[in-house]
């Protein structure tokens, strides 16, 4: 008995596990909280691109010597304004304008880390490595963790507004535009975060899948923070200490998780799962729209 | 509203020195075909599009000055919202608030009872834990109806309000902006029930890329100005020989921009089914009358 209750604390007796676990449980919080917002805006893409977009700056901010985050930042923010500056100017709808800029930053990112191959490593943007996370690191996930949820405490009910009708937003007087980049900035900071713990590729799955996982649970707004919230800290702790035994890539083990709790929400969430609205088909009640 | 011209990013002018004047305590209708520049007016009364020349002013201030007092509110077409969204029917009409509440948007005590009071008006306060879906459309409009009342606007437009909406929906809907008349307001209805225009509107706003003529509905609301205004669009039907008469025995003639209506002959049978047959039929008639 005492053996495997050894075993099960072996990973926390390791300081590199110990900082893995809870720097994944914040980024995923933070991403959770975000992944609401990110899914009822539609922006599901846009994270998926920011989060390839900053990919250059990550690399040259190693390359300068210049904190990670703040490169990152800059450089998703820059794809952004290329993918607003593109849309509005030409007649090339969203989703190939989002395709185009992307792979562009991303490609830039890779052509860097190729010509400097001693300052960065490839594996460590693209898959991510939290094992291996530096405290300055560690530091600049903390800062953007903070300001997110400082931002998304006060102004909540804004942004959510402004996802829901821009326009009463508008016209009752609140700065639309500036919801938007500031919806936009969260996004690119977390995005930057998320890069840490699993790597670039999977990063979307952390802005996404906590808030439609929510979405499939609950009919309130408030409510889904907390449930996206919840699950991706309850995710992001557990991938992270599994990845222990799994010897596997923290990243992978994480999102695999987040994989399983939507596909069981997706079946059996009570209102919008699968069974139930199969269930309801039977009695023949009438479905809610 | 005079002069405003607004041109769009791509060169498309919207719309072309429209100018009229509403008093306060007024019902109006906004009447044009799609694409006559509705919502480009509804937008620079917004204030979301800035007009390339002329002005809006409400209350003698411009937009800027009116939204900061909220003195605008918008209840938008049924195909403009997101009815998935988790929000319940307090929720929504909650946010006709949040200009007046504080920089955290926290309900007090007065915003409650301003959203119980509002939603109580509608008859839907029954309804306030419901998620904004699961309700029927003339439910759903008039939850956007309560937010407007909770935000307290002086100016309300209304896109389409009586689209897919009963009649008794529609009824209630034009009670409630009669109340809101006689408190004073301005309300906007753009609307294609071309119908109900002369029974609940004072005034009407014919527009087609500009404003081709406003004023009281008994003047501007024409045959001959809703012949331009629909240039062509329009549906016309007229009854000779039938016994569809008016009031007063006279043969009526009927115009719509709905939907082409079915139309039957006097044996019952289907008198055509496509465009196309339609032409071929009045071909037919003119050849027999030479």
């Amino acid at each position: 008995m005492s053996e495997i209750l050894q075993s099960l604390i072996t990973p926390f007796q390791y300081d590199y596990m110990l900082k893995a676990i809870w720097v994944s449980a914040l980024v995923g919080g933070v991403c959770g909280f975000l992944s609401s917002f990110v899914t009822l805006k539609g922006w599901s893409l846009m994270g998926d691109a920011l989060s390839h977009a900053v990919v250059p700056g990550v690399s040259l901010a190693y390359i300068l010597g210049l904190p990670f985050a703040f490169g990152a930042f800059v450089a998703g923010l820059l794809a952004a304004a290329t993918m607003a500056f593109i849309r509005a100017r030409s007649r090339i709808r969203e989703d190939a304008t989002i395709g185009i800029v992307f792979t562009t930053y991303f490609a830039a990112g890779l052509l860097l880390i190729s010509l400097f191959p001693a300052r960065v490593d490839l594996k460590t943007i693209i898959l991510g490595n939290i094992l291996g996370i530096s405290d300055p690191d560690i530091l600049q996930v903390i800062v953007i963790s903070i300001v997110t949820l400082v931002v998304i405490g006060l102004k909540w009910r804004d942004l959510m507004l402004y996802c829901f009708d821009p326009n009463q937003a508008r016209t009752i007087g609140l700065r639309t535009a500036v919801l938007h980049v500031t919806l936009l900035s969260l996004l690119a900071a977390t995005a930057v975060a998320a890069l840490q713990a699993v790597g670039a590729c999977l990063v979307v799955a952390m802005l996404v899948t906590p808030g439609a996982t929510a979405y499939l649970l609950t009919d309130r707004f408030g409510r889904m923070l907390v449930i996206s919230a919840g699950m991706g800290v309850a995710t992001s702790l557990a991938g992270a200490y599994a990845s222990y035994y799994f010897n596997g890539a923290t990243g992978g083990c994480i999102v695999t998780l987040q994989t399983l709790v939507f596909l069981a929400a997706f079946l059996f969430a009570p209102k919008h799962g699968m069974l139930a609205s199969k269930r309801r088909i039977r009695t023949s009640e009438p479905t809610p729209v | 509203m005079s002069d405003v011209s607004v041109a769009y990013p791509n060169g498309h002018m919207a719309l072309r020195d429209a100018s009229f004047r509403l008093d306060s305590g007024t019902i109006c209708a906004l009447v044009g075909v799609n694409g006559s520049g509705k919502s480009t007016l509804f937008k620079s009364i917004m204030g979301f599009v800035k007009p390339r020349s002329g002005q809006v002013r409400i209350n003698g201030m411009p937009v800027r000055e009116v939204l900061k007092q909220h003195l605008v509110a918008y209840v938008p077409q049924a195909e403009e919202v997101d009815w998935q969204f988790p929000v319940s029917v307090w929720d929504v009409t909650m946010m006709g608030r949040y200009g007046a509440m504080n920089f955290l948007r926290i309900p007090r005590a007065v915003d409650k009872a301003k959203v119980e009071e509002s939603l109580r008006r509608v008859s839907m306060w029954e309804f306030k834990d419901r998620q904004i879906g699961e309700l029927s459309g003339g439910q759903k409009k008039r939850v956007f109806l309560a937010r407007a009342l909770a935000q307290g606007g002086r100016v309300i437009l209304l896109d389409e309000p009586f689209t897919g909406v009963d009649v008794k929906t529609e009824e209630a809907i034009i009670s409630l902006l009669r109340e809101l008349r006689a408190s004073g307001a301005i309300i906007l209805v753009s609307t294609h029930n071309l119908g109900s225009v002369p029974e609940f509107c004072d005034q009407v706003v014919l527009i087609n890329r500009t404003v081709l003529a406003y004023g009281r509905t008994s003047e501007v609301f024409t045959e001959q100005n809703l012949a331009a205004t629909f240039g062509g669009v329009l549906r016309q039907f007229q009854f000779e020989h039938s016994t569809v008469q008016d009031h007063d025995g006279r043969a009526i003639r009927v115009l719509t921009d709905d939907e082409r209506p079915l139309v039957f002959g006097k044996d019952g049978h289907l008198e055509y089914k496509d465009r196309d047959e339609h032409g071929e039929l009045l071909k037919q008639r003119a050849e027999t009358h030479e």
